[in-house]
């Protein structure tokens, strides 16, 4: 019962077609979940559906314990569940620090009135959310770059960029959509270090989707594989490399040859 | 070191005081200037309202509206109605409570094109781009055409004999108000979520921006500057026709903010200025004023694609390295 995440017989259908089928999987606190399987799987819908910009055909979504039916991803995201995507989508005409501070809407106090007054406790909450952002963006080494233009920023950062901006609206649950998605193997072990970095600092929980092998058995304590939107295996990294089914459906030669 | 800080914590104020002050100083000066000029002035500060706010809806939010001259006919309909019926108690009384009578007029008028805003900007939660630009044009088509048929309103003959109770205070005050309240809305924490909604609403929503909110609360703050600048036009010309309003005075509006820069409120308060000048320097070549305008528009989008003094670019986002 003390799941942070738990969805119950997830299904979704597009017309005729079952993207994802009675799928049951959890994430406990500050655990490190993946989410694998091959082009196609569902992994992508999964993350739609928990992030809420899907609707499930039917099943169950709960996040400490709070239903996700029907909420809005805005709300989603003010329970606790931050999320990157798989292309970038940064705010392209703002700053790098607009770019985070705007990730803290969804906490702030005032809204239009307080912005037009501009009194003391406005004027307090922005010093706050500036030295906060700062701060945030000091971590990951992104302070001197916090007024260039966010797309401005070379590759690698703006991936690091869209994690700090998932960080700022106070998550308790990252999902990370293919982070590794155009890195070099370099950059690779530099994400690997960043993903337990953010986990060990933040203490949050990781959801990661990824296709890179090596980032997920690198990161992930569990494993889930998705194949034609049925969860064929999970476990950890070590029982699924050696799961029959997985290496079928998913890992192929690239497996055994590990 | 202390005095500085204290002059950056309270800078917004002190524009708005600032532009305030000017607006006194303006209608002081006015009765030295020629009538020609105050002209001049008062459409110039009547275009900046309408600009400023169109600004924050199709600049800011990104949500391209073509209905900005149905807003303007909502407000300037309004407030003309309550002066006419206010104009037999009114003309005998002294002339500060005329002025309060078309203040609360004004506030009357801005506020029912809120109301209008608001209905505008419920559709537009589901519809983007093309299609929200079609719906906001057919929706002040549609008020355009209900006043032509509504007698009580003037149908298509208009409203004539509105008391001129606009003046150079009015008109710059409520500019400079506009100014403050778009420019100070969007410099702010919560402010940045407009420029989200615009640069990615997929994202905005994920990071826990309530995009429906922006989107209708731009819409009714849009809407409701163009309502008061519908009010001062009315009680400037004195005299107002639907078709006045119609879909060329919106794209007028697009203009002035495409012109000046999409979100940045000094280059479409600029561009505004600048439109009105034009207009009246190209009257003697009424005929070829238009060719002039598209001439510009043309060019500006070829050398200058981001508006004179706008820094908003659609950049190509970089496509990750395989």
């Amino acid at each position: 019962m003390s799941d942070l995440l738990k969805l119950e017989r997830v299904t979704m259908e597009f017309g005729g077609l079952r993207a994802v089928g009675d799928l049951d999987f959890h994430i406990a606190p500050e655990e490190m979940v993946g989410l694998i399987g091959p082009n196609g799987a569902g992994k992508t819908t999964v993350f739609n559906i928990i992030t809420g910009v899907y609707k499930p055909t039917c099943g169950a979504i709960h996040f400490n314990g709070v239903s996700l039916h029907d909420k809005k991803a805005n709300r989603i995201t003010a329970l606790g569940i931050a999320r990157t995507f798989q292309n970038i989508r940064l705010f392209g005409s703002l700053s790098v620090f607009d770019n985070v501070r705007t990730a803290m809407n969804g906490r702030l106090r005032h809204g239009i009135i307080h912005s037009l007054t501009r009194g003391p406790a406005f004027r307090a909450e922005e010093e706050r959310i500036r030295s906060e952002v700062l701060a945030l963006l000091d971590i990951f080494g992104l302070k001197d770059d916090a007024d260039r233009q966010a797309t401005d920023l070379p590759y690698g950062d703006q991936r690091r960029l869209e994690i700090v901006r998932a960080l700022a609206t106070g998550p308790q649950l990252l999902l990370l959509d293919e982070p590794a998605a155009g890195m070099n193997p370099t950059e690779k072990v530099r994400l690997m270090e960043l993903i337990h970095f953010v986990q060990e600092k933040f203490r949050i929980a990781v959801l990661l989707v990824e296709h890179d092998m090596r980032v997920v058995m690198g990161v992930c304590q569990r494993i889930v594989v998705l194949d034609h939107g049925q969860k064929i295996a999970e476990g950890t990294p070590q029982a699924i490399q050696r799961d029959p089914k997985v290496i079928e459906a998913y890992l192929g030669e690239e497996a055994q040859h590990a | 070191m202390r005095k500085s800080d204290a002059v950056k914590k309270h800078i917004a104020h002190l524009a708005l005081a600032a532009g305030l002050a000017a607006s006194v100083a303006l209608y002081a000066i006015a009765p030295q200037l020629d009538d020609y000029a105050v002209n001049i002035l008062m459409l110039a500060g009547i275009n900046i309202i309408l600009a400023v706010s169109l600004n924050l809806v199709n600049g800011h939010t990104g949500q391209f509206s073509l209905g900005h001259a149905g807003f303007m006919a909502a407000g300037a309909y309004t407030s003309s109605i309550i002066t006419l019926s206010l104009a037999p108690v009114l003309a005998s009384a002294p002339a500060w409570q005329a002025q309060v009578a078309f203040f609360a007029a004004l506030l009357a008028g801005g506020l029912f094109a809120s109301f209008c805003g608001f209905l505008v900007g419920v559709p537009s939660l589901r519809l983007r781009g093309d299609y929200l630009a079609i719906v906001t044009l057919g929706f002040g088509e549609i008020i355009r055409v209900v006043i032509q048929n509504t007698d009580a309103l003037g149908g298509a003959r208009g409203l004539e004999g509105i008391p001129p109770y606009t003046n150079l205070l009015w008109t710059f005050g409520i500019a400079t108000v506009a100014i403050y309240v778009v420019a100070s809305l969007v410099n702010s924490t919560y402010g940045r979520g407009f420029i989200s909604v615009r640069d990615d609403e997929i994202a905005a929503e994920a990071m826990g921006i309530n995009t429906t909110k922006y989107k209708v609360a731009a819409f009714v703050i849009g809407a409701f500057f163009a309502g008061l600048a519908g009010g001062l036009y009315a009680h400037f010309i004195s005299y107002i026709a639907p078709e006045g309003f119609n879909f060329l005075k919106s794209v007028d509006v697009v203009v002035m903010v495409i012109l000046g820069g999409m979100g940045s409120t000094p280059g479409v308060a600029a561009a505004a200025v600048l439109l009105t000048l034009m207009n009246e320097l190209l009257r003697d070549f009424e005929q070829y004023r238009m060719i002039v305008f598209a001439l510009l528009l043309i060019v500006l989008m070829i050398v200058r694609p981001q508006g004179l003094l706008g820094n908003f670019q659609r950049r190509k986002r970089k496509a990750p390295q395989p």
